[in-house]
């Protein structure tokens, strides 16, 4: 048990510690970002791509969406569009929430036995930290693009205010900071401390957690405590986006830390259960519509089947079927 | 060893996990919870793999020199055909959303019933067979190698699972339990490891054309008998046809209706309402099983005993089928069968002879069910009905996992079972619908050795059903699945003892007011309806 937890946490460890050895070298430094984002970015979209490409090899052989409410039947029978959908507009629909505000989670209720019975009970604890955990690292993600993009467009700077307008300390701390560090965190308890979650989690589960956590921390301590000169890193993110990387003097080590972190949770991506993200699109239980009755689906590996024909049953029991008055083919 | 067990002592379940690594906890084979292995010449008479005598008891299970790179090769070529079975061996976060939603686990406790666990059992031997992580780093990337010992933990988790897809539900990626059992227990009976509650109803409906293998002669006469018990409770002859060419519709349903209690009751009711609208249809005694055990085998074994069907409404020359009751014989049917052996291009498309509907999601396959056919007569007043002949009854309904999770069939039935009856009290909601518990004892697993598994994972749905009966004083669970009839009789008894099952069709049976008919004092199981009986003859009522 104790392996599965602190094997990640000792890998991380162990990147936050060569960062930081590496960040505090000038003539190491290139290899620890625009080498480490090169090379990061390269496995991610070559592993991404060959991971979607390696599972679209295997055809969908049939229809089989879970159906999550009243299929289409008669007319005068309300149908679920979404939760059973019969069209293609339906099961873009069933996607979009799914992908978008995770409907199957949304159902999710915990039951527990209390003096013989079984008590059904919804929990949207779950629910509520991986969307606030999703949509706190996207926001996050679109902030940085500040970073590389000039000039800077117009929907990162409203996303920033906005973000940024509670106006909490100085500098102001964002509002997805706090809330990612939150449900990260939120996240990692629940692994640690629901027995039928730990029983479950590998080391592969709370490493991504374990590496999220860094990138966080180290990137608020960038902003509050060890503040890294911002002019440099832009110069910095510029060489690496036009492909003329250059890396100024005095940016400090902990974005190093920062940038290891990252490169290392984007390298990491396409080969573990990150790949989530992909997968989820490509579900054959969300993302086909429930019309196997209502037009043919085509299994690409189907062999003609072999089964006990009826003229062979019928030689098999003619006198029986004879006798029992049973129309026969051949008397 | 079931028997020893009160309900009290069978609901000392701790739901909490033990704080081990699952990989260091063995597995140990119980009775009570295993099926007997498969027979040698059921295995033999399918042409299945490597026919032979074992016990899952024993340390040697009589498995083939090159057994590990048979299953290796196996998972290899299931992973190049199901990109379900590849996308969900890889994209598990392991959230546990899954872990509590299992009837297994719940009635058990034992954690690797849990979904997501089950599917760890396989995915372990994928990640440490198949990827570089797990073939270097072993255990700490949560793989493993395939052993004998591991062969033999997926084999008895394999079968501790019902396909029931409720987990899917829940599953924010929609990853499918029943896919990775489908596909576990393929790569099973690659070795002749299947058991023989599920191999013998194959070899037998392969043959015969029904599980229980009824030669034709017997499931004709059988269907015979429960004309004569109709004759004697309703007073109309009724004589169904059979291997009927040119018929309108061929008629198909499980062949437990035709055999055991209270399946029965439900074919009685079916027999009736198609003489009351005087169908054009038939029975076949070739195609004569609805239900599919070799679904529970491999796809292939399926798609081989659904041949059937088609074929026969080929040679009898109908122009669409009409299926009865059944759970898995509907997800095969809804899903499968039109991929199998379809499309049927020598039908035609389902349309109710006597209101004219036609049946638009079922214009492919060409195969209705039976509560969406009712469903419409009803609506369209072609059923004369009399619902007083149900008042003694206070009927819940239990959807069937396989036409809730596989179909979406939610509202007919229950559509029907309100026009047919006056008292009707739905369970709790998160415990019908799509999220309904299966009965415990699905996907083959309805054996009697296996009793404690199957008393355990039906105390989710008879917890529910107590429920209503402690508060409405329900006595009446009703389904539209023969192995919810075979199997929930022994879970109300066990569980909630004065609740009685029966089919849709069997109370559309009691209200059905046929031509003919003499004065009904009984329903169709024989027993006197409360204020029908004869001494009270004045208080008769026949008003609708």
């Amino acid at each position: 048990m104790a392996a599965r937890i602190l094997f990640p946490l000792a890998v991380v460890l162990a990147i936050v510690a060569v960062a930081l050895i590496g960040g505090s070298i000038s003539f190491l430094q290139p290899l620890f970002s625009v080498a480490l984002l090169y090379v990061a970015f390269a496995i991610f979209f070559f592993g991404f791509m060959a991971k979607v490409i390696d599972w679209a090899k295997s055809p969908v052989p049939f229809r089989i969406p879970t159906t999550a409410g009243q299929e289409f039947s008669l007319p005068w029978i309300k149908w679920a569009k979404i939760d059973n959908p019969s069209t293609t507009g339906g099961v873009l629909m069933r996607m979009f929430f799914e992908v978008c505000l995770f409907r199957s989670l949304f159902r999710n209720m915990r039951t527990d036995l209390r003096s013989g019975w079984l008590i059904h009970s919804p929990t949207k604890w779950l629910w509520l930290l991986a969307l606030g955990f999703h949509y706190s690292f996207l926001i996050i993600a679109i902030r940085h693009l500040r970073l590389f993009v000039h000039p800077i467009p117009g929907f990162v700077e409203t996303l920033d205010a906005v973000d940024g307008m509670f106006q909490i300390g100085i500098p102001p701390i964002y509002l997805t900071d706090l809330v990612i560090l939150l449900c990260v965190t939120g996240l990692l308890v629940r692994r640690l401390c629901l027995p039928k979650v730990r029983f479950v989690s590998l080391a592969a589960d709370y490493f991504p957690l374990f590496l999220i956590l860094g990138i966080v921390i180290s990137g608020l301590l960038m902003r509050f405590v060890f503040r890294v000169d911002i002019t440099a890193v832009k110069a910095l993110a510029n060489g690496i986006v036009s492909f003329h990387p250059v890396v100024p003097k005095g940016i400090g080590a902990i974005f190093f830390v920062h940038l290891a972190l990252v490169c290392t949770l984007i390298a990491y991506f396409p080969f573990s259960k990150l790949m989530h993200m992909g997968g989820i699109f490509m579900s054959p239980t969300r993302n086909l519509a429930n019309t196997t009755r209502m037009a043919y689906h085509e299994n690409p590996w189907r062999q003609p089947p072999k089964f006990h024909s009826y003229e062979e049953y019928e030689d098999m029991y003619r006198e029986y079927m004879k006798e029992a008055g049973l129309p026969l083919e051949r008397e | 060893m079931t028997k020893e067990l009160t309900p009290q002592e069978m609901l000392r379940i701790d739901l909490t996990p033990p704080n081990r690594d699952w990989m260091d906890i063995p597995t140990v084979i119980k009775p009570g919870i295993y099926c007997y292995p498969a027979k040698p010449e059921k295995v033999e008479a399918v042409g299945m793999p490597n026919p032979h005598v074992w016990s899952p008891l024993d340390d040697d299970w009589g498995l083939p020199e090159d057994w590990k790179e048979t299953f290796l090769e196996g998972m290899r070529e299931r992973l190049n055909k199901h990109r379900s079975f590849k996308i969900f061996m890889d994209i598990c976060v392991r959230c546990g959303a899954c872990a509590d939603k299992c009837h297994f686990f719940l009635g058990s406790g034992d954690p690797k019933n849990m979904p997501v666990a089950r599917a760890e059992l396989i995915r372990s031997v994928y990640r440490g067979e198949f990827t570089k992580a797990g073939q270097i780093l072993g255990r700490l990337a949560g793989g493993r190698k395939l052993t004998e010992d591991v062969l033999k933990e997926i084999w008895y988790y394999m079968f501790q699972c019902t396909e029931c897809r409720r987990c899917s539900l829940f599953c924010p990626y929609g990853i499918d339990t029943a896919e990775v059992t489908i596909i576990g227990r393929e790569l099973i009976n690659l070795f002749g490891l299947n058991i023989n509650w599920i191999q013998e109803p194959v070899a037998n409906c392969y043959e015969t054309g029904n599980h229980l293998g009824l030669l034709p002669h017997t499931f004709k006469q059988n269907v015979e008998f429960m004309c004569m018990d109709i004759e004697e409770f309703v007073g109309i002859k009724i004589e169904p046809p059979f291997n009927r060419k040119g018929a309108e519709i061929l008629f198909v349903t499980p062949s437990g209706d035709v055999f055991a209690e209270p399946g029965i009751y439900t074919l009685m009711g079916y027999l009736m309402l198609f003489e009351h609208i005087g169908l054009d249809y038939t029975w076949s005694t070739y195609a004569s099983e609805g239900g599919n055990f070799g679904f529970f085998t491999s796809l292939d074994m399926a798609q081989r005993l659904n041949a059937k069907i088609y074929a026969e409404a080929r040679r009898l020359g109908v122009k669409w089928i009409l299926g009865g009751e059944c759970g898995h014989m509907w997800r095969v049917v809804h899903q499968y069968m039109n991929t199998f052996n379809g499309p049927p291009d020598f039908l035609e498309e389902p349309v109710n002879p006597l209101t004219g509907t036609k049946f638009e999601n079922a214009k492919s396959a060409k195969m209705v069910h039976i509560s969406e056919f009712t469903a419409d007569l009803i609506k369209h007043g072609k059923l004369k009905l009399n619902p007083k002949r149900n008042d003694h009854l206070k009927v819940t309904y239990h959807d069937s996992c396989n036409p809730s999770r596989g179909m979406g069939m939610f509202e007919e039935p229950r559509y029907v079972i309100k026009n047919v009856c006056n008292n009707f009290y739905e369970m709790p909601e998160n415990t019908i619908r799509e999220q309904t518990f299966c009965c415990g004892s699905g996907a083959g697993l309805n054996a009697g050795e296996n009793m404690e598994l199957r008393l355990r994972g039906g105390l989710p749905r008879a917890n529910a059903v107590k429920y209503v009966h402690e508060r409405y004083g329900v006595n009446m669970l009703s389904c539209v699945c023969a192995i919810d009839r075979a199997v929930l009789p022994a879970s109300m008894e066990y569980w909630v003892p004065e609740v009685n099952v029966c089919g849709v069709s069997e109370l559309v049976g009691n209200a059905l007011i046929m031509e003919g008919e003499h004065e009904r004092t009984t329903d169709l199981r024989g027993e006197e309806i409360p204020g029908f009986a004869k001494a009270e003859g004045e208080e008769v009522t026949e008003d609708v």
